[in-house]
């Protein structure tokens, strides 16, 4: 029974990873860039949480009211201010400049924080468990997380499909120039679709910061699990990358059941095995973003 | 009366490379103005300039006497200028439908919406829900004019509306002109099919090396004179 | 080191060079002349620091290979940085090969392994591989960890030099990196003026038309690779010679691309002089703010980003190109 018990945790935990997917894709999707500064920017939300939680004792998801709205608006200002120079710049230089971002917000929640890890509490919801037949017990708190994972990527995928902003989104994204003639201001809709980014991926923040510990160094797996999630799914589908955030977290949870010390090296070499053998992933999809 | 748009002695260059000297287009409201010559006379340099997707080194843009220097292209849109690009640039990930309401995005109030557009194209009207890359060359014309149209300008500009197009087709799509200009809205139009420009337009102004070689009234033009212009041979 | 090349008389002169390349040239054998000296005139603990020059320089000289002339980047070389001290270690203290010999060898073992990850790698673009590239660098490390031959989680010694006096072994460490050093930049440079760096400086401008000019796009990026990876693990197995330690959790550390990225960013990308002024920089600060503890890190992020945005050429493109030691451009002019 701990092999169904694996593989249901591991589909539990594939929702989060979807999540901070999410924003990585959206942004790759709208300007072809990826940040490599996603991951870290997940921990800055789970930070922001933890200390909301330590000054006021805000209960994390109340604290989600703030720093979801406070991190989107770091994006607006990030595209605006940084990335958006960076893309005139060339290939290498939204890279350098995301990849820049990341070394110093590490470094500097690394001063303010120290490496010692850090869990958000979310009280008796941290413990609470159904049980849903012989030892195959569910925490509520990882169902939960689950769960808002799978509604923010469809609520991702109903705004690009069916507003005006989404849909100039594509436009944008299938040519920027020309969407510039139909009235589209390029800079804003980067900076609203890194708003949206950072918006998601603070939600992912704490609800991983929830989950499992973290700490400042956290945002390079978290980084790396996402990527993972997309390649696996299929570069352009979200819903493929939700296939692909299940994969990596039933991969990782089997190889942890077999020993602990496996379980994030088998997610890898799953990844490596589909990228060798499908490399356009289990999904793969002609629509961007 | 201030004409609607003025390009007044205006140099655009790529690089070093100059694409226009000194180039001066007038249109006044309500006229339909056709631009033509040879490939790389610079008719395209010339819409992309107005539209404010390139900046003009010298010289000024002016729609409605106000200077346009520093309105950004995506802007301009929502002054009334919107344009039909040269290998119709469609967004190939969108259906028509949405192809035509990206058209909107400026939100410019008028008589263009998308059942003007349908009515004006049945054809689009047919296609609504496909995939904007699986039309016709014809077709998707019609679409880059109608998306142009959901903008509600005052002025149009269409670069190249007869490129690839069978002489039936192009037919059918210059039928819609009057109709489109019918509702005031002033056009400048780029072909190099000159029989077809001088059918559609009051005035023709023809370019060579980015400078203006002829110009006058659509009606009365010297055929000779203008194939002379066209091909930069010197006329006596 | 001016290189000429006339097709007729009338062809245009391509001119690669000119004084300056001279003046290079009499530097770096100037320059090389008296550090292969040094060790008879400073104490152990120079030559020691040293050498951690000498190895930030090929680690910044093998990342713009990757980036400036490839046009890669990567996150993950600390993967060949790691095999290739892991080697050393491995080769010297468990096979029993000479140390000197082993340092070669674990850079062929780095190219070997590198060739076929190539493959695996280069079925991601732009950020996707530089990430990709991280993964690999992860798998390698928690592989290495799950050996108990090469001590684990807890890492290994080199005990190769044990016979050695260690006053002959840190100078016989330190003409082992210089000499690495000179291959190392000596090669690149060699690389780019060959037909390769042509057929790369072909992609970078424009890749679409280089590769439809029949410009092997994928190849040349593949020898770049390899050639990174085995430059890369010398600079690990000269960081393990020096140490006398390798530890998995740093040598195979993502802290070695931040460093490469910035000494590459900051000294000037795609250049052969950049790197080399870059790690100066970063060799300098590093010991000047060492008590800024992780500050230094941010200060170092921060000034990369600015570089990149402000002066994308770095310090030495504030040169303008009015100086050009390694010439590896193609110029054309006519008489
Ligand atoms: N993107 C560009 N970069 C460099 N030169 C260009 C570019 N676009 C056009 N040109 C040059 O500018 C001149 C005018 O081009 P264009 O306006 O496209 O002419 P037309 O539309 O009349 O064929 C030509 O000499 C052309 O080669
Ligand atoms: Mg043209």
């Amino acid at each position: 029974m701990s092999w169904v018990n694996a593989v249901v945790q591991g589909i539990l935990l594939g929702g989060l990873y979807a999540l901070v997917a999410a924003g990585l894709s959206l942004v790759f999707g709208v300007m072809r860039i990826v940040n490599l500064a996603h991951g870290v920017l997940a921990v800055l939300a789970a930070f922001g949480a933890y200390v909301l939680g330590d000054a006021l004792g805000l209960h994390p998801f109340l604290a989600l009211l703030v720093v979801v709205p406070v991190m989107a608006a770091v994006g607006y200002g990030l595209q605006r201010g940084l990335l958006n120079r960076a893309l005139g710049g060339g290939e290498l230089a939204p890279l350098l400049v995301t990849f820049g971002l990341a070394i110093v917000l590490q470094n500097a929640l690394l001063e303010a924080f120290s490496a010692d890890s850090r869990r958000l509490d979310v009280g008796a919801l941290g413990t609470a468990s159904i049980r849903l037949g012989d030892g195959l017990t569910v925490g509520v708190f990882p169902l939960l997380a689950a769960v808002v994972g799978v509604l923010v990527i469809a609520a991702i995928g109903q705004f690009l499909a069916r507003t005006a902003t989404g849909r100039a989104m594509r436009a944008t994204s299938d040519d920027r120039d020309a969407a510039a003639l139909m009235g589209i201001d390029g800079r804003h809709l980067y900076g609203v679709a890194t708003a949206i980014a950072l918006g998601t991926v603070a939600i992912a923040g704490v609800f991983l910061g929830a989950r499992s510990t973290f700490d400042p160094a956290a945002g390079g797996v978290t980084l790396i699990f996402a990527f993972e999630a997309v390649v696996i799914g299929g570069l352009g589908s979200l819903w493929g990358t939700l296939l692909g955030g299940v994969v990596l977290g039933v991969a990782q949870a089997l190889g942890a059941a077999v020993d602990p010390a496996y379980g994030v090296l088998a997610g890898h070499l799953v990844f490596l095995v589909v990228l060798a053998t499908r490399p356009r992933g289990l999904l793969p999809s002609a629509v961007t973003a | 009366m201030t004409p609607l748009l003025e390009v007044d002695d205006v140099d655009v260059s790529y690089g070093d490379v100059p694409a226009l000297t000194g180039l001066t287009v007038t249109v006044a409201e309500g006229e339909t103005l056709a631009v033509i010559g040879a490939n790389g006379g610079g008719k395209s340099t010339l819409l992309k300039t107005v539209a404010g997707v390139l900046r003009p080194r010298r010289g000024d843009v002016r729609l409605d006497g106000e200077s346009l220097a520093g309105v950004p292209a995506h802007r301009r849109v929502g002054r009334g200028i919107a344009m039909s690009p040269e290998g119709r640039r469609l967004f190939p990930s969108l259906s028509v439908e949405e192809n035509l309401l990206v058209g909107a995005h400026s939100g410019r109030p008028g008589p263009w919406g998308l059942a003007a557009v349908y009515e004006l194209f049945p054809l689009v009207a047919e296609r609504r829900a496909r995939p904007a890359a699986n039309l016709s060359g014809g077709e998707q014309q019609a679409v880059a004019i109608g998306r142009a149209l959901m903008a509600n300008p005052r002025l149009l500009l269409l670069d190249e509306v007869s490129l690839g197009l069978a002489p039936v087709v192009v037919a059918q799509l210059y039928a819609a002109l009057p109709r489109i200009t019918a509702q005031g809205t002033t056009v400048l139009v780029v072909e190099q099919d000159v029989h077809q420009a001088l059918a559609v337009a009051d005035r023709v102004q023809c370019l060579l090396e980015g400078r203006t070689v002829l110009e006058g009234p659509a009606a009365s033009v010297d055929m000779a004179a203008l194939s002379a212009a066209y091909f930069g041979v010197t006329s006596t | 080191m001016t290189a000429t090349v006339e097709r007729a008389a009338s062809a245009p002169r391509v001119r690669r060079g000119g004084r300056g390349a001279w003046v290079g040239a009499g530097l770096a054998v100037v320059a090389v002349a008296v550090l292969g000296y040094l060790p008879l005139l400073t104490t152990r603990g120079t030559q020691v620091d040293l050498v951690g020059l000498f190895s930030l320089v090929v680690l910044g000289t093998m990342w713009n290979l990757l980036a400036g002339y490839g046009g890669m980047v990567s996150i993950g070389q600390q993967a060949y940085i790691g095999v290739g001290g892991y080697g050393l270690v491995y080769l010297a203290s468990t096979v029993g090969v000479d140390p000197f010999l082993a340092v070669p060898v674990a850079a062929v073992v780095c190219a070997l392994l590198a060739w076929p990850t190539s493959y695996l790698a280069f079925r991601l673009n732009g950020g996707y591989f530089a990430i990709g590239t991280w993964v690999i660098a992860e798998v390698v490390r928690l592989l290495v960890t799950q050996v108990d031959a090469l001590g684990a989680g807890s890492g290994a010694s080199l005990t190769g030099f044990a016979g050695i006096d260690p006053t002959y072994r840190i100078a016989y460490v330190y003409w082992l990196s210089l000499a690495i050093v000179v291959v190392v930049v000596g090669g690149v440079y060699l690389l780019m003026r060959s037909r390769l760096g042509l057929a790369l400086t072909a992609i970078r401008d424009d890749p679409t038309a280089a590769g439809s000019l029949g410009v092997g796009v994928t190849r040349a990026k593949r020898v770049v690779y390899v050639a990174a990876a085995a430059g890369c693990g010398l600079a690990g197995a000269m960081i393990v010679a020096n140490t006398l330690r390798v530890q998995p959790g740093s040598i195979f550390s993502v802290d070695y691309s931040a460093m490469m990225i910035f000494i590459v960013v900051i000294g000037g990308i795609g250049t052969i002089e950049g790197p080399i002024i870059g790690a100066l920089v970063f060799y300098a600060l590093q010991d000047s703010l060492a008590d800024l503890g992780n500050w230094y890190l941010v200060v170092v992020g921060l000034v990369a980003i600015a570089v990149t945005l402000l002066a994308p050429k770095g310090l030495w493109g504030l040169t303008r190109g009015r100086v050009e030691l390694f010439p590896t451009g193609h110029r054309v002019g006519s008489r």
